[in-house]
């Protein structure tokens, strides 16, 4: 019952998910990211068959490896959260949920698990080009990876190819190709492996500027920056235009999260841009979510009380409206089970058509009041502005880098070097604050518009979620102070002679 | 065929006899294995609806997700 679900414990799982989610993405950007630079130079190396570039490949591939091996598996954390703390939506979802996370622990992990042991142990043993083969494949395994995990988190944003089955109380796919390439899928993992890149980019470039300060490695460390900044700049550029997209995409289908990250209240036509304050880029706002100067963008108020409209010219409904729709579909539920256990056949018919009517807002039902329905707006703001303006940040740094690369002065200026040992973090709270905006945005949903929180969790004892949201902690906190120190040793150590 | 995977167990043989810092790096990821699925999935993270049926299962999540909103609708 509603009454028992106890709000603390609620929000004790989301923090359990969140930190989880959060250290997991302390390691997967540089995976993917190293994963590119380090077949680039391998690339290099099989191309011009020059042993420096071999060196090179080698030593950060090191460092992929200790990053590899610290995050592999952390992940399962999360699925482990799904049975246990949600196990109302692990049931409500399982058919859709479970084909790409399948695919994902088969294909992809047995991909990487396979060509990684030929990257580390194959030198000298396979063939130039096979060694280089399996260097890409370990990558793109990685990369495939991504694509199943990102697909099953687009289908929270966007639930396509799906029809909800009141038998089992489960969806159930009806097309794996509207699931797998949804439009918010394809846009989400290009957004977030090209932002991936970035990290692996920003992380190259600073252990280099340190090699450069301590005045070491100086051949390796002018080449990998180099290298690093040209991929840096194309990922950023291209994290930019799918961030428009995905802009795009979310003023269309989940409006409150647009509304959310600029906190705007009451929207309109021809809506500004908030930098940060009262500086605003006029009409950019309506650019940006419609690619029209005078689209129109709803705003916190306008969703909750409805009446505009949309872009497919319907008119919206209002949250009351809404969560109306969302009760007659769970009472529709409630009936059609009764009288199938009635053996009630034309019972079942009429509640069934009262529930496909009305099961665009079956999640709608749980909400108690409409203002439950507007996500966290300040941390919204804060985190949409620090992951663009790190983002705008890195493509000036990784120009000015590749510039300087070109004109062969990169050693010359310490202040850089500084500055790029600096963007490190920067790169990772960037990437960070990108998943705020996904995750908190959506919120209360855990699948938009069809289940809440509320109705997702299990009825579980707060006390447990919290001594296990602090036994994540510490392992977590085990694992990335491990890391970092065998990173440390390595870069210290250097490159084999 | 039996050359073939004699070659592929002696690649790997080799491979984890001459690993220096990934004999460091295996024994934090057996660590890491052991600590999340005989301590952590073992005693903290059982299957909510474990040991019910798949009909069980569906009566229960049916249940649930009928009786939180009709009592939240009691409650209106």
């Amino acid at each position: 019952m509603l009454a028992s679900i106890d709000t603390s414990m609620i929000d004790w799982s989301r923090a359990q998910f969140a930190l989880t989610a959060m250290y997991h993405w302390l390691f997967v950007p540089l995976t993917l990211g190293l994963a590119v630079i380090m077949g680039l130079m391998e690339t290099q190396y099989v191309i011009t068959g020059n042993a420096f570039w071999k060196r090179t490949a080698q030593f950060w591939m090191k460092l992929f490896g200790i990053n590899f091996a610290v995050g592999v598996a952390t992940g399962l954390i999360l699925e482990f959260q799904f049975g246990t703390n949600w196990s109302n939506y692990s049931w409500f979802v399982g058919d859709i949920f479970g084909a790409p996370l399948a695919i994902e622990g088969i294909v992809a992990f047995f991909m990487e698990a396979t060509f990684i042991a030929v990257m580390f142990f194959g030198w000298n043993k396979v063939s130039r080009r096979f060694h280089l083969a399996a260097t890409w494949l370990t990558g793109l395994g990685a990369t495939f990876s991504a694509w199943w995990i990102l697909v099953a988190n687009s289908w929270m944003q966007y639930p396509v190819g799906m029809a909800f089955n009141p038998d089992t109380v489960r969806n159930e796919m009806v097309s794996f190709t509207a699931v797998a390439f949804s439009p918010v899928a394809v846009m989400k993992f290009l957004h977030t492996v090209l932002s991936c890149w970035m990290v692996g980019a920003a992380f190259v470039i600073g252990v280099s500027a340190w090699y450069l300060l301590r005045r070491r490695e100086k051949e390796l460390a002018m080449a990998s920056m180099k290298l690093a900044a040209a991929v840096g700049l194309f990922a950023a550029l291209a994290t930019a235009g799918t961030g428009d997209q995905s802009g795009v995409q979310v003023a269309k289908i989940q409006p409150m999260k647009l509304a959310a990250m600029e906190g705007l209240y009451d929207g309109g036509n021809g809506m500004p841009l908030t930098l940060v304050g009262d500086i605003k880029v006029p009409k950019m706002l309506s650019v940006l979510a419609t690619h029209s100067i005078d689209g129109y963008v709803p705003g916190i108020n306008n969703l909750l009380e409805g009446g505009y409209e949309q872009p497919d010219g319907t008119v919206a409904l209002s949250a009351t409206e809404k969560m109306q729709r969302g009760q007659l579909a769970i009472v529709a539920l409630s009936d059609y089970r009764k009288a199938r256990e009635a053996g009630d056949e034309a019972g079942m018919a009429a509640a069934r058509q009262t529930l496909d009517e009305n099961m665009p807002y079956f999640g709608y039902g749980y909400i108690k009041d409409p203002a439950h329905l507007v996500p966290n707006v300040g941390l919204m703001f804060w985190a949409f502005r620090v992951m663009v303006g790190f983002g705008s940040y890195f493509i000036a740094f990784f120009a000015l880098v590749l510039f300087l690369a070109w004109k062969d002065r990169l050693s010359q200026f310490d202040w850089l070097h500084y500055v790029a040992i600096a963007s490190i973090p920067c790169a990772y709270i960037a990437s960070q604050a990108g998943w705020i905006v996904a995750e908190v945005g959506r919120q209360p949903w855990a699948i938009q518009d069809m289940l809440p929180l509320n109705a997702a969790i299990s009825k579980l004892e707060t006390g447990s979620v919290q001594t296990t949201f602090f036994l994540f902690l510490i392992l977590f906190t085990v694992l990335l102070v491990a890391e970092i120190g065998i990173l440390l040793k390595a870069i210290q150590k250097g490159p084999e002679k | 065929m039996k050359n073939t995977l004699k070659a592929i167990a002696a690649f790997y043989c080799d491979g984890f006899r001459e690993m220096r810092l990934g004999r460091t790096l295996w024994a934090l990821i057996l660590i890491k294995l052991f600590v999340m699925f005989c301590i952590l999935k073992c005693f903290f993270f059982p299957s909510f609806l474990k040991g019910k049926t798949e009909t069980e299962k569906e009566q229960y999540v049916g249940g649930q997700l009928i009786d939180r909103g009709t009592n939240h609708l009691l409650n209106h």
